[in-house]
């Protein structure tokens, strides 16, 4: 049997308020359902964000239909449009990011969560919570003036000298090119993808740990066989928002990347990137094609960056879930 | 245990090796920060001096001026975007800690955490599309807009947070004197989580306030004053852009001088919100 207190023990309801429903007071039910309107606004605005892109490109999508994404061939003068080369720069620009700044964020997190003295911890996750602080434009500032000139003095000869063999580090050196972009992208994902991990190695239950080194396991020892298998998941979840960001990240990148549409083995070589493009080319584009096709390419960073964050959310959050011991 | 035994000194070998590459990760990850901040400051400082807050920029070819338009530009924009982003966020954030768990408040929570995951450029692109294409101009209301977007999963999820951090037995006390669930969420609850909900605010000001991407084309640039809301507006950060990609000397000076305002404010917010939770807590 239900009992509906609010109803039988307090003063009879208006008329009102049964028509209004269950909330007993006038006040309560304004409040919720006002702050439910702003709640659902945030719904609404990323639904409308998808809609209105695709409203904006659909002139390109008639088009060019799936040709758009296969066809390297981006020129405004013939009015064609085809996004590979940028679908191309983003996505390896992106891979190079992920492999720097993976295995330094995986050791920040470990060392932040596991290692480092208790008193350590507050300042050095603020330093490394600080490299997101930093303004993209400032970022490609330094880029283009700092960065740039090392890669293309220093770093670039040396690997052409110990790696040249490969296709990826061979050609003229620059200092701008896929190299920077990538290397940029990983300064600016280190922070999302170490402070996500660590939040990730907190839910580990401390049992785990202490079971480990119950059995006289060494502290990696600890992390290897207690901590990292309870929280794979919720790592490859930091992972992909990394990932997530490096994609949709837009200016430090073309500040650096060299902006041009070619598809070049190598690492050396300028590259655009999907974002970028929409930047540099947007606001003097001419003609309803063009503005649809930027506008496509927009429309398919957004798409893919959405579904994207719905995949990293959902494993960083299992883990937060998961039952003490379960899982493994 | 044979504490001399290879397996023994193996296994706190790989212990040691293992732990120093953790640390040397992080000092890694911090060279960027520390370069970052030495160039800015190096290359800025000798550009910063009053005229710089005051003056317009020159045209090319002529030394000194300053970006008074831009830093008085990003103020507004970034006033604008609090102004249509934090009630919005605020409200959104009180529904979620209060009424968070039906499937709808679910839903709300994951769509703000997938909408801070969208890249701040789509976000230019959907308020051109939206309010310039409408218009018909670019205009700081435009901007502002943009940054407003930017800034509305931020505030609501650290609203949501700092209020789920409020004692629920302050909310007993006040329901059991009668007073309405609304008024003791807005009255007590919200008022104590006020400060640490600024300090959350102060955060996404100082994110919001470096983007560039979305501002390239809805607030877009002005060499002069813009008056009002309605016509295109200077910004610090967009001229950083436009200064660094240019091949002129001074235009690079520019750049720098208004790096290294930007990164400071920045810092700042940043630096501070930190000293301000942390004696809170202390307080506590």
């Amino acid at each position: 049997m239900t009992v509906r207190s609010d109803v039988s023990l307090v003063r009879p309801r208006s008329k009102l308020q049964l028509m209004l429903g269950r909330e007993a007071n006038f006040g309560d039910l304004a409040f919720r359902r006002i702050t439910a309107l702003f709640a659902g606004s945030v719904i609404v605005l990323l639904l409308w964000m998808a809609w209105e892109m695709g409203l904006a490109s659909r002139l390109s999508l008639a088009h060019f239909g799936l040709g758009f994404i296969t066809s390297t061939d981006w020129d405004p003068v013939r009015d064609q449009y085809g996004g590979l080369p940028f679908v191309y720069g983003t996505v390896v620009s992106s891979l190079v990011a992920l492999v720097i700044a993976v295995p330094i964020s995986l050791g920040i997190a470990i060392y932040l969560s596991e290692l480092a003295h208790p008193k350590l911890r507050g300042p050095m996750g603020f330093l490394v919570e600080l490299l997101a602080a930093v303004p993209s434009v400032v970022y490609g500032l330094w880029g283009i003036f700092a960065l740039a000139p090392w890669l293309r003095e220093s770093v670039e000869p040396l690997l052409a000298k110990t790696l040249g063999f490969l296709p990826l580090f061979q050609g003229p050196q620059h200092g701008f090119g896929m190299l920077a972009g990538g290397i940029i992208l990983a300064i600016m994902i280190t922070p999302t993808v170490s402070s996500v991990s660590r939040e990730v190695l907190r839910a580990v239950p401390a049992a785990l740990r202490e079971g480990a080194i119950g059995l006289g396991a060494t502290r990696w020892e600890v992390v290897r066989v207690a901590v990292l298998p309870y929280a794979k998941s919720g790592l490859v979840g930091a992972i992909i928002l990394g990932l997530g960001r490096a994609l949709g990240e837009t200016m430090a990148i073309t500040m650096v990347i060299g902006n041009r549409s070619e598809i070049a083995a190598s690492l050396f070589a300028p590259s655009y990137t999907m974002a970028s493009v929409i930047a540099n080319e947007f606001t003097e584009a001419t003609g309803q094609l063009y503005l649809a096709a930027l506008a496509e390419v927009g429309l398919l960073l957004f798409g893919v960056t959405v579904a994207l964050n719905v995949f990293a959310r959902l494993l960083v959050w299992r883990v937060g879930k998961m039952p003490e011991g379960g899982q493994l | 245990m044979n504490l001399g035994s290879a397996t023994y000194v193996r296994r706190h070998l790989t212990d040691r090796v293992v732990r120093s590459l953790c640390v040397l990760g992080t000092i890694v990850a911090l060279v960027p920060l520390f370069s970052v901040l030495w160039y800015v400051l190096v290359r800025g400082i000798g550009g910063i001096n009053l005229d710089f807050f005051t003056e317009l920029p020159k045209p090319v070819g002529e030394s000194g001026g300053g970006m008074g338009n831009a830093v008085l530009g990003t103020l507004k924009l970034v006033g604008l975007a609090g102004l249509f982003g934090i009630p919005p966020g605020v409200l959104a954030g009180i529904y979620l800690a209060e009424f968070g768990h039906s499937k709808f408040a679910r839903a709300v929570r994951f769509a703000a955490d997938v909408m801070s995951g969208v890249p701040s450029i789509t976000v230019g692109l959907f308020v051109y599309s939206l309010v310039v294409v409408t218009t018909k101009h670019f205009s700081a209301l435009a901007g502002g807009f943009a940054l407003a977007i930017l800034m509305l999963p931020m505030v609501t999820r650290t609203t949501e947070e700092l209020l789920k951090l409020v004692p629920e037995s302050l909310r007993e006390a006040a329901l059991g004197l009668g007073v309405p669930k609304w008024r003791a969420t807005l009255r007590i609850m919200l008022r104590t989580a006020l400060p640490g909900i600024a300090v959350g605010i102060m955060l996404s000001v100082a994110r919001v306030a470096g983007e560039t991407a979305p501002l390239l084309f809805t607030a877009f640039n002005n060499r002069f004053w813009s008056t009002g809301v309605n016509e295109p507006t200077a910004s610090l950060s967009v001229n950083i852009y436009t200064n660094a990609v240019s091949p002129y000397e001074d235009w690079h000076r520019q750049a720098w001088a208004a790096a290294l305002v930007l990164l400071m404010t920045v810092l700042v917010l940043n630096v501070s919100a930190r000293f301000l939770v942390r004696t809170r807590v202390r307080a506590r």
